[in-house]
């Protein structure tokens, strides 16, 4: 892999960047694999690039249907995060924002993760009590987070109305100063090339289309391209899980949903945190190229239309005008739906299935983006035992008929 | 003061009679009624209006309309201003004020332009490669890229703008007035449909107020004004300039917004139908320095000249790949201006009527631009010789591109590619089902067919919608002064030679070597590409850019322009204000504010509120004089309650009716406790389970009378309870006669509460018998009271003696005041939601969303005993799933402080050993925590994984440092037998 | 932006004064006590997500408060019907499948876009 550096980039500019490597080659696909990864977002990606880097298992075939990140890796608001209120959903994260700490030297594509900080507001005393609840429970946990009074928010963000006079007044907020935003686009290429560079194959254009299973084991995938064996695959699809869970015979309790988001024309910086607000169901951040990125709510109907609705988009954009009278003349440029496959407990589904060598990773909701080297992480280390990682563990399928269910619902609630 | 690009010319927009005054970047200027701000200053001879994205390099006007990608201004007073509006669309008014955007600390003398110097490393992705070391570093780089970004600043200060929203609903939707808007529009309408016809613009007309061209014998201006005229006289059609459409949602939805002078209003239209009739745009062509000031585009150049009588230069070169540029070589020499010589990149220059002594240049290219701020000459190259033109203006035309955004917001797969536009049109006439493409957008070349077509879709939109029968338009005359010219272009548009940057995307810099790069590097998908480098992804869509990138893209990968694909469309088709979206509905208006009946008494009486849902609900009583804090109030107002009595606004509890022959089945299903037992005129506290198994809601169910029920609610989940129990009504057993009714805002209630209740309650309705023994707890009664009906309930969540009154809602007030005057010989006081609180946790009374979060069943808060008998209830099953039986599950338990005074910290962790600020595992959590004055000691209720009372704990509260050693004990901590409330 | 007709009502009305309710068709099991949690878990949480054709419940919440079903395509969102609760509905995935609708919009998604020289 050609490194990337700032004095590399000095010198690729005197030969006038004609000398730049491609970032990963187009392979034709082999027979067979040890692994298959179906689904080539940000999650897929990394837990091939885990698996190889990892835990030597090189020979890894990412199938993708469309261009690589080209789901909801690209579509969504960028935010990371891991001040989740339970345990189990909380070491997940923390293991995430752990490897995002260093993902940038680790994977050498500077993802440009800024920690710059994640304010979820409270605008009642109940709000205030469940804050203060959550970042008891996160500190219990090694997880840093602050609650701030509606006086340490505005000195934070100086351009948010935290009078009392508004309709749901800020009074206060947690603050978990590690949490912040990456280039969501980046991540899906820096993991590409760096899985890449230890020989995965990057399978784009090559849609699965039927699994080959015997005796309740799997041993390859069907393909637009022909056939390809494996006896280990990790489906990591986000919205087409349920469509792959069904080639394969079972079930998943994912139901898919439009959220939508918006982005602002670009403006010179003026919010350098994440603010987010469950109770108005908005949240927004700055990108590094100026526009101010606003997630709004999920429709509450099933969908795959990646299209911007509209009356989503009008609430939350009252409650930003409220939030931050100042945004009333910037001008949206551009709205969107992401598709996010739920779970009814708001918690991911990281787990074995009932077809052997079969591992499903799905259902992350609207937190999906925020754990991606933490999924890619633990699902590539149970792809190679054969066993689910112990963070992986809670977030079986077979919580949905034991009932051990984790529901994130009150402490995520629809803002991510 | 000069204006010295302005022409006289017959029929222009402008009224010359009005000149207005007008600043940008301090200098003041004038111009007339009717230009937009980039046409006065034109008309000014400003061509340098601002600075790029990346490279600040100095940029003019492109344009003349929405495309534009470089003239972005801030408009207004600073800090009330406006960021990004192009100057191409912004309406002259007098006393504006305007100034460039992204330069410091002047336009000419920019320091953000040294940036060019280091260029040559600011590639596509750059910053993908570096700033990595070492990983510290990072947040210290990004504040240094930060500086960089964005365009416009963000203003300062609170919006005052007015604005608006509308629904509309109409048979027809017709975008775009010009040529054939305008037929469709007259046709519908003749047909008497409902019909709305928009535009963008102020002047309407579209492309005709640009061409040279008699329509029916009459002048385009002329037309088009007796056009608008007959169908501004039909009641059914409504006419919408300067309102863009800017997107299309489903089911024949559009958002519109209109710019009035009064601020802006948006549309939400339902239309039946739509026609699509919303022209085409010029593409401009890629050479080297295609971006200095003074290059323009050849249509725009047209549309300054004839609707504005500005001429932007003396001297003109022309660069074109198609004929439509050679028409803007007639109107400038009409308008005065020099032209220098045409430039086609095509082998065979069309003959053109007009233009014998114009040097007409073949099969030759622009391989650069002179001049920084302002061109003063272009490089050409013909074969292989080189010259140089020296000329003001250099009018570029890359071919047009139809503007097909709002057909493709519903996905691309309407468009084809198309060879003699070199663009993208609509498959076919209707491309989605009720939506008519028509005009140039639908690849209608000349202005008959134009026309034509737009007569066509009138007319099937009106024979889909069922409309009447009419005469149909007849197709008008056109005479075109000197013959119509194609803007079929030829399939290039980029000029391999020169040495300046070649811009492919003026408002994001992005240039041919950029998207090189990104092929370079192994992005092939036109998706990676866009992203990579950022083509297209300004504040113009990439109007003026993306196909030009496609068809580079397209080449370099020895591809077709359709196998490349195009990127996705989203809305708004232009930028559209966040202000206007939220309309009126912010601050106050955001959301519904309900109030009790007697909220008003709270208000002057010193209540301090707090959210409640939608409600608000006195926190505590802070009586005036006293200066105390909320516990001290509350502990007062608490302890009056135990000794004497006290009142409470409890209206906003939900109360719903439920009646019919089925209504005591039908609660027996739903409550775990057979609520539909109870006796007549008894209150029975229920308990209602998701069918998770996991605690809803809880309440008190009240037999009113045979088959009638009155059952209570949390104040936040009134409303889902009442879906709850429609659900279950409607879809789960349909069978059972039930009918459900919210009476929450029927009634006011106040609890009376306290040892002296009863006392209180006897001298307010003497003529009632109130003994234990006539009314015992959980007794109910109707009475009368002041001659209205009222429900007096025995029920009690403080644990004291204590009752619910509730009165038709608006006799609240004065039920709440006769309280107060029976009640002041015993003492009595209102209380708020804190002492409330402080009631319930000794007495040990729970709190849905408090102390039940919806992972607690009813065996977990020590309410399993109260299921009764096998019958099915909503839940039942669940309860019995392995991880809902298990042992081990955290439960209710009561806390006491170990050593009787530390306070037990709010929203707490239980652990097992004392915090040290290493990590432990939680056993729990505290979910109220209290003080008990009967115990004098600090108390609380959590739920825990604990075996025994006397065990001892940890509440710890990392956040503020507090903690507590707390001894495990039951969850009440007053009157455990209950003897006060039944007393 | 939806434009619902309520079969009760019998009106189209805006997407606000609606709620969706997830998949229509649910049953209740009659005797619950008897599901092994396998199937109680199944009736609980697992749902069709189809891509396409979809029956599901919605309430006119600010309307007549009654439930409903529709027959919606979840990558159109276009609304074949809209029927009353006890009503079976007469589009289903095969019925749409077996039927070319060469005017719905929904049939354009399939149709790959195509060159008009």
């Amino acid at each position: 892999m050609q490194r990337y550096s700032g004095f590399g980039l000095v010198k690729h500019a005197l030969s006038h960047h004609e000398n730049w490597q491609r970032q990963w080659r187009n392979p034709t696909p082999k027979k067979e694999y040890d692994v298959i990864i179906v689904g080539g977002g940000g999650h897929g990606l990394a837990t091939a690039y885990y698996l190889a880097k990892e835990h030597g298992i090189k020979n890894v075939a990412v199938i993708e249907k469309g261009w690589l990140g080209g789901g909801n890796t690209a579509r969504n608001t960028t935010i990371v995060r891991s001040n989740y209120l339970w345990d189990e959903a909380a070491a997940l994260y923390e293991h995430a924002m752990k490897l995002w700490e260093g993902l940038s030297q680790d994977i050498n594509y500077n993802v440009m993760f800024s920690q710059r900080g994640v304010l979820n507001l409270g605008h009642t005393l109940q709000d205030m009590r469940d804050i203060q609840r959550r970042v008891n429970a996160n500190r219990l946990n090694g997880i840093d987070g602050e609650v701030l009074d509606a006086k340490g928010v505005q000195e934070l963000v100086p351009i948010m109305d935290c009078s009392k006079n508004a309709r749901y007044p800020v009074m206060g907020a947690s603050w978990q100063p590690r949490a912040g935003v990456a280039r969501h686009d980046a991540v899906a290429w820096g993991y590409a090339r760096a899985a890449d560079a230890h020989g995965v194959d990057l399978l784009q254009n090559t849609e699965v289309t039927g699994f080959k299973i015997r005796d309740g084991r799997v041993y390859g995938v069907h393909t637009n391209r022909g056939d390809i064996a494996a006896k280990t695959i990790g489906c990591v699809a986000a919205g087409n899980s349920g469509v792959l869970a069904k080639m394969a015979g079972f079930k998943l309790p994912l139901e898919s949903h439009p959220l939508q988001a918006l982005v602002s024309e670009p403006l010179k910086p003026i919010l350098d945190t994440v603010v987010m607000s469950n109770h108005v169901h908005g949240y927004i951040s700055q990108s590094d190229k100026g526009d101010l990125v606003i997630g709004a709510g999920i429709d509450g109907y099933n969908g795959y239309g990646q299209r911007g609705s509209f009356p989503t988009v009008e609430h939350t954009l009252q409650a930003i005008v409220e939030m931050f009278p100042i945004f009333s003349r910037v001008r949206m440029n551009r709205q969107w739906g992401g598709i996010v496959d739920t779970c009814p407990d708001a918690c991911p589904i990281l787990s074995k299935t009932p077809v052997k060598g079969l591992f499903f990773n799905c259902g992350w909701g609207t937190g999906g983006f925020k754990a991606t080297p933490g999924s890619g992480h633990v699902f590539a280390a149970s792809l190679a035992k054969g066993e689910m990682h112990p963070i992986a563990a809670p977030f079986s399928i077979d919580r949905f008929h034991s009932g051990a269910l984790i529901d994130e619902h009150g402490a995520a609630g629809v803002a991510h | 003061m000069t204006q010295p690009n302005r022409i006289a010319w017959d029929g222009l927009q402008i009224d010359r009679r009005r000149a207005l005054s007008f600043r940008f970047n301090g200098k003041t200027y004038q111009g007339y009624e009717g230009d937009t701000l980039a046409s006065a200053l034109l008309a000014n001879g400003v061509h340098l209006v601002g600075r790029s994205f990346k490279y600040h390099r100095p940029r003019g006007i492109l344009s003349a309309g929405v495309e534009e990608p470089n003239a972005l201004v801030e408009l207004g007073r600073e800090g009330a201003h406006q960021p990004n509006l192009r100057a191409t669309e912004i309406p002259l008014f007098d006393g504006l004020e305007a100034r460039s955007q992204n330069c410091w600390p002047s336009l000419k003398w920019d320091l953000g332009a040294a940036v060019q110097l280091a260029s040559p490393m600011l590639t596509a992705g750059f910053y993908y490669k570096t700033f990595m070391q070492p990983s510290w570093a990072w947040r210290h780089y990004e504040k240094v890229i930060r500086k960089a970004a964005g365009l416009g600043k963000a203003p300062t200060v609170r919006d005052e703008a007015r604005y608006d929203k509308r629904h509309q609903y109409c048979d027809l939707l017709v975008v775009g007035a010009g040529p054939a808007g305008l037929m469709a529009a007259t046709s519908a309408a003749r047909r008497s449909a409902r019909v709305i016809l928009v535009d963008e613009r102020r002047e309407l007309g579209g492309m005709l107020l640009e061409e040279s061209v008699h329509i029916a014998g009459q002048t385009a201006k002329q037309w088009v004004q007796q056009t608008l005229a007959e169908l501004e006289a039909l009641e059914t059609v409504t006419v919408l300039p300067r309102t863009t459409v800017f997107g299309r949602y489903r089911h024949g939805k559009f958002g519109l917004v209109q710019h009035t002078e009064q601020g802006q209003v948006l549309h939400s239209v339902h239309a039946r139908r739509a026609v699509m009739a919303t022209g085409a745009i010029e593409r401009p062509m890629v050479f080297s320095d295609n971006d200095r000031p003074g290059v323009m585009l050849a249509g725009a150049i047209r549309r300054y000249i004839r609707c504005y009588g500005v001429v932007p230069g003396r001297r003109a070169a022309i660069f074109t790949n198609n004929d439509s540029a050679y028409e803007t070589a007639r109107c400038l020499r009409e308008a005065g201006a020099e032209v220098a010589a045409i430039v086609d990149l095509r082998e065979r220059a069309p003959s053109v009527a007009g233009l014998d002594d114009v040097e007409i240049l073949t099969q030759a290219e622009v391989v650069g631009v002179q001049g920084s701020q302002h061109v003063k000459a272009v490089e050409i190259e013909v074969g292989s010789k080189r010259r140089r033109i020296a000329c003001d203006l250099l009018c570029v035309s890359g071919g047009w591109t139809p503007t097909i955004h709002l057909l493709a917001h519903g996905g691309k797969d309407t468009l084809a590619y198309d060879a003699a536009w070199g663009a993208f049109i609509p498959t076919c006439s209707e491309p989605v089902p009720g939506i008519h493409a028509t005009g140039a957008c639908n690849g209608a070349q000349s202005l008959v067919n134009i026309l034509a077509q737009g007569i066509a879709a009138g007319e099937a939109a009106a024979e889909a919608l069922g409309c009447e029968a009419a005469t149909p338009v007849a197709l008008p005359e056109v005479q075109h002064r000197g013959g119509e010219l194609s803007p079929s272009a030829a399939p290039v548009c980029e000029v391999r030679g020169g040495r300046g940057k070649k811009f492919v995307d003026l408002q994001d810099d992005v240039t041919v070597r950029d998207l090189e790069l990104a092929l370079r590097e192994g992005y092939r998908s036109i998706e990676h590409v866009k992203r990579y480098t950022t083509l297209g992804m300004g504040t113009d869509q990439g109007r003026t850019s993306n196909i030009n990138g496609m068809r580079i893209v397209a080449e370099r990968l020895g591809k077709r322009i359709d196998e490349v694909g195009t990127t996705t469309f989203r809305p708004p088709f232009t930028p559209v204000s966040l202000g206007a979206l939220a309309g009126r509905e912010s601050d106050r208006r955001l959301d519904v504010l309900r109030r009790s009946p007697i909220h008003d008494w709270h208000v002057r009486n010193g209540a301090v509120f707090m959210p409640s849902g939608l409600w608000l609900r006195p926190q505590y009583y802070r009586r005036p004089g006293h200066g105390e804090t909320l516990t001290e109030a509350a502990r007062k107002e608490a302890a009056n309650v135990r000794d004497k009595v006290g009142i409470a606004d409890v209206s906003t509890l939900g109360k719903i009716e439920v009646q019919g022959r089925d209504a005591a089945e039908f609660l027996n299903r739903l409550y775990i406790n057979r609520c539909g037992n109870v006796g007549l005129h008894k209150a029975r506290y229920g308990v209602m389970l998701r069918e998770d198994g996991f605690v809803f809601d809880d309440g008190t169910v009240v037999k009113l009378a045979d088959n009638r029920y009155l059952i209570s609610t949390t104040t936040v989940n009134a409303g889902a309870v009442l879906s709850h129990m429609e659900f279950h009504q409607q879809m789960v057993w349909p069978e059972l006669s039930v009918h459900i009714e919210p009476v929450t805002e029927q009634w006011a209630v106040v609890a009376l509460a306290g040892p002296a209740s009863r006392e209180v309650l006897a001298r307010l309705m003497p003529e009632e018998d109130v003994s234990n023994q006539a009314l015992p707890f959980l007794g109910y009664r109707e009475v009368c009271f002041q001659g209205v009906t009222t429900r007096l309930f025995r029920i009690s969540f403080s644990g004291e003696l204590a009752y619910e009154i509730a009165v038709p809602a608006d006799h609240g007030l004065t039920l709440w005041e006769a309280l107060l005057e029976a009640g002041e010989p015993f003492g009595i006081m209102p209380y708020g939601l804190e002492a409330m609180d402080y009631l319930r946790i000794e007495k040990g009374h729970l709190i849905i969303g408090t102390d039940i979060d919806g992972r607690v069943t009813p065996h977990d808060i020590g309410l399993g005993g109260m299921i009764r008998g096998d019958d099915d209830f909503i839940g039942r099953r669940s309860l019995q799933r392995p991880a809902l039986t298990e042992e081990g599950r955290p439960r209710l338990v009561g806390f006491v402080s170990a050593d009787g005074e530390t306070p037990i910290p709010a929203s707490a962790q239980l652990v097992a050993e004392r915090w040290t600020g290493t990590p432990q595992d939680s056993l729990g959590r505290i979910t109220s925590p209290g003080f008990s004055p009967v115990l004098d000691c600090p108390i609380a209720l959590g739920l825990a994984e604990v075996e025994a009372e006397g065990g001892s704990l940890y509440a710890v509260s990392p956040l503020t440092g507090e903690q507590a050693e707390v001894t495990v004990t039951r969850p009440v901590f007053h009157d455990p037998k209950g003897e006060r409330l039944r007393g | 932006m939806f434009y619902i007709h309520c079969p009760y009502c019998g009106e189209h009305r805006e997407e606000e004064e609606f709620h969706p309710k997830g998949q229509a068709h649910i049953v209740r099991p009659k005797d619950p006590e008897s599901c092994s949690d396998e199937e109680w878990g199944d009736y609980l949480f697992f749902r069709d997500n189809p891509r396409g054709v979809h029956h599901e419940l919605w309430v006119h919440a600010v309307g007549c408060r009654k439930f409903f079903n529709i027959t919606r395509h979840t990558v159109t969102y276009e609304i074949l019907e809209t029927y009353k609760m006890g009503e079976q509905p007469t589009i289903t995935a095969e019925t749409y499948a077996a039927s070319a609708q060469p005017e719905s919009e929904a049939s354009q998604v399939v149709k790959q876009a195509g060159v008009r020289a």
